[in-house]
């Protein structure tokens, strides 16, 4: 694990450096990608323009798992998101030269093509976030705002885990991509607003089966004081590094399997 | 014009081919559009009229533009033309004898016509399963719809297809292209429909060509023009088609003379 | 204990064709089929065969990539499918056509990441730099992004790359491809070195049959998966039997031939021609030569490689190894 993570520095370090030699051109993608992912806020206000709820959400309360969402979206994709690629890179064998080093293959792919770039999107999720904090009807006492830095991490590390799963996939299927995208970016899409909106079988899938509600919804019921549209037990609030642990191990398991299977039929 | 034909008919071939990709897009495509489909219904349960739509007019639009997201290349690209300008083929292409932007057009309506069958209709029918949606009750109105897709189509080609020009002149010209599909992405009516931008700037969307993308062939199939009103809408998208056309003509004479003096 | 030890490997594929509509066809491929093959440390072999013969799958097993279906296979002492790492840092790889390098990096940056990597001591790695350097005239290199390297200067880079950890096996999977002459000769030398002054296990595959000639003492053939010859490239030109060719200027008149396996023809000016097959006695037909006529300058060709290869190719497939 260790030695991963020191793998991945390297290797995303030496990426930014070269990024680093064009920096006018960094900054303006910086600014660009948080144009663009700032669009989703702006979609989120005109609909407040025309109602003053949604699912029983006023728009600070929305901002916050929009804020929440959308943050831990953000630093799972400036982590890991280059791995969505993994299909491209089978292809073109440039996953075969990551298998020849003495380093973690996950690792490697994870840092491929890091790019700073993506803090664009980080900057604007944290914005709205650090608004809604101050917006929303909450009194910040130290629990609770434990409770809110558990979100955060446990949320990221839920992406994290989708990604790995859909990269993964990518050994199996090389046209997963795409596949992989319908969870990762609609996840957290369907995570900006609030779960109560959707069909009961809906708040079922992603509570039970892929557990994205965990990323910011249950919490935020306890923290918003909500009531819960699927009357599970309170317990469920605190579930979130529960949810995330298990993701985790999903995630292992998948690319392990990917990684064989990748080594015993070859491409 | 059997050229053009044949070069419509070979681009369907040859986006036939991504089978898996294209399967998986539909996918991503039906799943966006349930959550925004949900996101819309929370709305119009509070406002059961906004804008002149009942609730399953909005969910009849949402689908409607999901499945046409790629069919008018929303985010834009689907044009090596840029590529090509990059890479310097584009030579041997403006010396073929045919005419250089109906080539391009003829393609691009190639891929779409196949997208709509593989792209477009999977998530309205997965959508019409799951909700109430609204159809054109008159053969008319089906026409007229499909007439304003081929217009939506031309509008789109016209301006992906100025984007892709200006590599002519810009060499990097990602910065214009994701400009280009953030302003179509909201402009058209993809993200939210017009009827709920606030204020002044649902007119203002309303002007842009953008409107005549998404908006304007989703108020056809749903009715919201009849008579005079459906031949005016038609005809705004055809004028929108017509202006950005032959702007893309002019470029295409200052782009080959650039060629000609710079020698490529 | 050989450094590379293969027992019999083999590793088949599943092919699945579509047979018209959306039915599958299922079909076992053994892209290797039991090769066995030792090769002992500081040995320079090139590893050669037509297309689809099986070797970069073979390449393939050796550094890791793929786990064979059968068979046993060590590189120095260890498995490359179950220890894929811990073999990663005792061996260097290098593609012709595809690079490992980080493409829009500095070179040296490619090589420091490398070194902190592979975790090589700094004077070691200060050390094995600097000569490969002076072997391959890096110099100047160094600060250039390897995008703007051109083919030749990439090949060097790669080189240098593969070697700074000192492995103890090299493998190249056609590394001359596409370079100029110099380029080529420059990294055929700098191979030599390496094997002859660090006494680096050398492993080439390559079409181009100059490396062979030039570089490897020992060539082994695949075909069809199956090893169809072991041995020098000397010993394949005399057994595949092959033509010489001789040709002879004489001062004055030119002397009839009749010799066995000899077949001779007039060229313009007082030259002949001759064709000596395998039977012919070379040291004979020499003496006779000079002896009989005047002999003003004698050239005699060995059978060109390609036709020797070309044979073998060509060659059914054998029932066995072909090896010394």
């Amino acid at each position: 694990m260790v030695e991963a993570l020191r793998c991945y520095a390297l290797v995303a370090a030496a990426w930014t450096r070269a990024a680093a030699q064009y920096r006018l051109s960094l900054c303006l993608m910086i600014l660009a990608t948080l144009l663009i992912t700032g669009l989703d806020f702006v979609e989120i206000l005109i609909v407040f323009a025309n109602t003053g709820r949604l699912g029983g959400f006023t728009v600070a309360e929305v901002g916050f798992l929009y804020g929440v969402a959308a943050t831990c979206l953000g630093v799972a994709d400036l982590l890991i998101g280059s791995i969505e690629r993994l299909g491209d890179r089978i292809r073109d064998g440039s996953f075969d030269a990551m298998l020849l080093r003495p380093a973690p293959a996950l690792a490697l792919a994870a840092a491929d093509q890091f790019s700073v770039r993506r803090l664009g999107k980080l900057v604007q999720s944290v914005g709205v976030l650090g608004w809604s904090l101050s917006a929303v009807d909450v009194e910040w006492t130290p629990p609770r705002a434990g409770l809110l830095l558990l979100m955060l991490a446990s949320g990221t590390v839920i992406f994290l885990a989708v990604f790995v799963i859909g990269a993964a996939f990518q050994f199996v299927a090389p046209g997963g991509r795409e596949t992989m995208n319908a969870f990762t970016y609609g996840g957290g899409y369907l995570t900006q607003f609030p779960l109560g909106i959707y069909a009961r079988h809906v708040i079922q899938l992603v509570t039970f089966v892929i557990p994205l509600g965990f990323i910011n919804w249950y919490p935020a019921l306890h923290l918003l004081g909500k009531p819960d549209p699927l009357h599970l037990p309170s317990a469920t609030h605190y579930l979130s590094p529960a949810a995330a642990a298990v993701l985790m191990v999903v995630a292992s398991a998948a690319w392990a399997a990917g990684l064989r299977r990748y080594r015993s039929t070859g491409s | 014009m059997r050229v053009y034909l044949r070069v419509a008919w070979l681009s369907c071939r040859r986006y036939a081919t991504y089978r898996a990709a294209t399967v998986a897009g539909a996918f991503t495509n039906t799943i966006f559009g349930f959550i925004r489909a949900y996101v819309l219904l929370a709305v119009w349960h509070a406002r059961p009229h906004l804008g002149g739509y009942d609730a399953t007019d909005t969910v009849t639009y949402c689908f409607l533009g999901q499945s046409l997201i790629m069919v008018l290349a929303i985010f834009g690209g689907e044009l090596d033309l840029a590529e090509r300008v990059r890479t310097g083929a584009i030579g041997i292409d403006l010396y073929r004898p045919v005419d250089f932007q109906a080539w391009w057009y003829a393609g691009d309506l190639g891929r779409g016509g196949y997208q709509v069958l593989v792209r477009g209709l999977p998530p309205f029918l997965v959508g019409a399963l799951v909700f109430k949606l609204r159809l054109p009750q008159s053969p008319t109105l089906w026409l007229a719809f499909a007439v304003a897709v081929v217009l939506a189509l031309s509008v789109s080609f016209a301006l992906r297809y100025l984007v892709a020009m200006t590599t002519f002149w810009l060499v990097d010209n990602r910065g214009l292209e994701t400009l280009s599909g953030v302003a179509a992405l909201f402009f058209s009516g993809m993200l939210l429909p017009l009827v709920m931008f606030p204020g002044w700037l649902e007119p203002t969307a309303r002007a842009l060509p953008w409107a005549a993308m998404v908006q304007v062939p989703a108020d056809v199939f749903l009715g919201k023009h009849s008579g005079v009103g459906l031949v005016g809408a038609l005809a705004a998208q055809a004028a929108w088609a017509l202006v950005l056309l032959l702007i893309g003509r002019l470029v295409t004479q200052l782009a080959s003379r650039r060629l000609a003096i710079s020698g490529g | 204990m050989a450094i590379i030890e293969m027992a019999d490997l083999t590793k088949s594929f599943v092919v699945r064709r579509r047979a018209g509509g959306w039915r599958r066809h299922r079909r076992e491929v053994r892209a290797v089929d039991r090769l066995s093959l030792g090769i002992e440390a500081g040995e320079f072999v090139g590893f050669i065969g037509p297309n689809g013969a099986g070797k970069s799958t073979t390449v393939k097993m050796l550094t890791g990539i793929l786990v064979p279906t059968g068979g046993r296979l060590r590189v120095a002492g260890l498995d490359p499918a179950s220890e894929r790492r811990r073999l990663a840092g005792r061996m260097g790889v290098v593609f012709g056509q595809r690079t490992t390098l980080w493409w829009d990096l500095p070179l040296m940056e490619s090589f420091d990441l490398l070194r902190r990597m592979y975790r090589v001591p700094a004077q070691r790695f200060a050390a094995n730099l600097q000569r490969c350097s002076e072997l391959l005239e890096l110099g100047e290199l160094l600060p250039v992004p390897v995008r703007e390297l051109s083919l030749g200067q990439r090949m060097r880079g790669e080189l240098t790359a593969s070697l700074l950890h000192e492995p103890e096996v090299l493998y190249l999977d056609e590394p001359t491809i596409g370079l100029d002459v110099v380029s080529k000769v420059a990294v055929r030398e700098f191979l030599a070195e390496v094997n002859r002054e660090r006494g680096t296990t050398i492993v080439l595959t390559t079409h181009d049959l100059d490396d062979i000639e030039r570089l490897c003492p020992r060539i082994v053939v695949v075909d069809h998966g199956r090893l169809v010859y072991d041995g020098p490239l000397a010993d394949l030109r005399s057994r595949l039997g092959g033509e010489r060719t001789m040709v002879v200027e004489f001062g004055g008149a030119v002397p009839q031939i009749q010799q066995a396996g000899v077949s001779a023809t007039r060229l313009g000016g007082s030259r002949l021609a001759l064709t000596l097959s395998g039977e012919a006695n070379v040291a004979a037909l020499t003496a006779d030569l000079v002896g009989r006529g005047d002999v003003v300058d004698l050239t005699i060709g060995e059978p060109d490689i390609e036709e020797v290869v070309r044979r073998l190719y060509a060659a059914p497939d054998p029932a066995g190894p072909v090896s010394t």
